[in-house]
């Protein structure tokens, strides 16, 4: 089973890095882009035998204790069945 | 003065301030490493240094603050101790929950390694002692993620409360955009905890504390704490 937390920035947080790719963007002549976040991808795979419910849970709490600062930080939780 | 240096792998800085501890204290400090589980005995001021503690991987300081020796730091700093952190350990102390709010991305991408000023806000601390009232000093900073922000709520308590121990400023003394090198909100360069007892901040005061480096403006820090210690001893 496998699993992916995506970690973003919460609204109203100043994303310097996210402002620097929209102006390298629109430099390229990438048409149509109004802004840009940048954020973290983390791929999981779950030990086998791995049940859905307790994934999410396990998820939750590696995305809480480590993966994300909530201070400054959203998380998603999708386990892929 | 009995001070522990936190070592973690990546940090880079930590003889730097056992340098300035042993100077201002006349005491060695001790090393501990970050798998370590207690601090020394008789530990009384605790030091996590600067550097890029786990090459800076995932958010700076976020693994290093979820490190063993962390959970002892969290049992000494409830119980008062003076917990001292500097560049990347005040990055570890924002994660770790010693310290409110977190250092973001420098506002203008850049890393700064240059001479920087500081105004001393307040001068009855154990961190700030050794300064006089609205002293500005010239210490080093040198960092990529120093810019710190926390919601509203919290700005404006640490505001309130007196915790901005140390803010950028020109060399008068005048804080603004033009002085605030990295975008810190309310050009906020050091903080102490709710209690008083720890203090995170981005300058380097140890690599300013020897006339051979042109300048010793971060003597007074250490200076202070070491005459707070000796009092409480």
């Amino acid at each position: 089973m496998k699993a992916r937390v995506t970690v973003t920035l919460k609204n109203g947080i100043l994303d310097p890095q996210g402002k620097a790719i929209e102006g390298a963007l629109k430099s390229l002549g990438v048409d149509g882009i109004a802004s840009v976040r940048q954020g973290k991808v983390f791929d999981i795979e779950l030990a086998a035998g791995a049940d859905q419910a307790k994934a999410e849970a396990a998820l939750k709490a590696a995305a809480d204790k480590l993966l994300a600062n909530t201070v400054i930080e959203n998380y998603k939780v999708e386990v892929q069945g | 003065m009995k001070s522990a240096v936190l070592v973690f792998p990546g940090i880079n800085r930590e003889r730097d301030m056992a340098r300035a501890l042993k100077l201002a204290s006349g005491t060695e400090a001790k090393m501990v490493w970050h798998t370590d589980t207690a601090l020394p005995d008789g530990t009384d001021l605790v030091v996590v240094p600067g550097g890029f503690s786990y090459g800076d991987y995932l958010r700076c300081g976020a693994i290093a603050a979820r490190s063993p020796v962390m959970d002892a730091v969290r049992t000494f700093a409830a119980g008062g101790g003076l917990v001292l952190g500097v560049c990347n350990g005040f990055q570890i102390l924002c994660e770790s929950g010693l310290l409110p709010g977190i250092l973001m991305r420098n506002a203008r991408l850049k890393f700064i390694c240059q001479d920087v000023h500081l105004r001393v806000e307040r001068t009855d601390t154990p961190f700030t002692a050794g300064y006089q009232a609205g002293q500005v000093i010239r210490v080093p900073v040198a960092h990529g993620e120093g810019n710190y922000t926390a919601d509203a709520e919290t700005l404006k308590r640490l505001e309130g409360d007196g915790r901005v121990l140390y803010r950028y400023c020109s060399p008068t003394g005048d804080v603004g955009d033009l002085h605030n090198i990295n975008g810190a909100a309310a050009s906020i360069a050091g903080i102490v905890s709710e209690r008083g007892n720890v203090l995170g901040m981005m300058p380097h005061p140890e690599n300013h504390v020897e006339d051979i480096m042109g300048n010793t403006d971060g003597r007074g820090l250490f200076a202070g704490l070491a005459s707070h210690l000796a009092r409480a001893a």
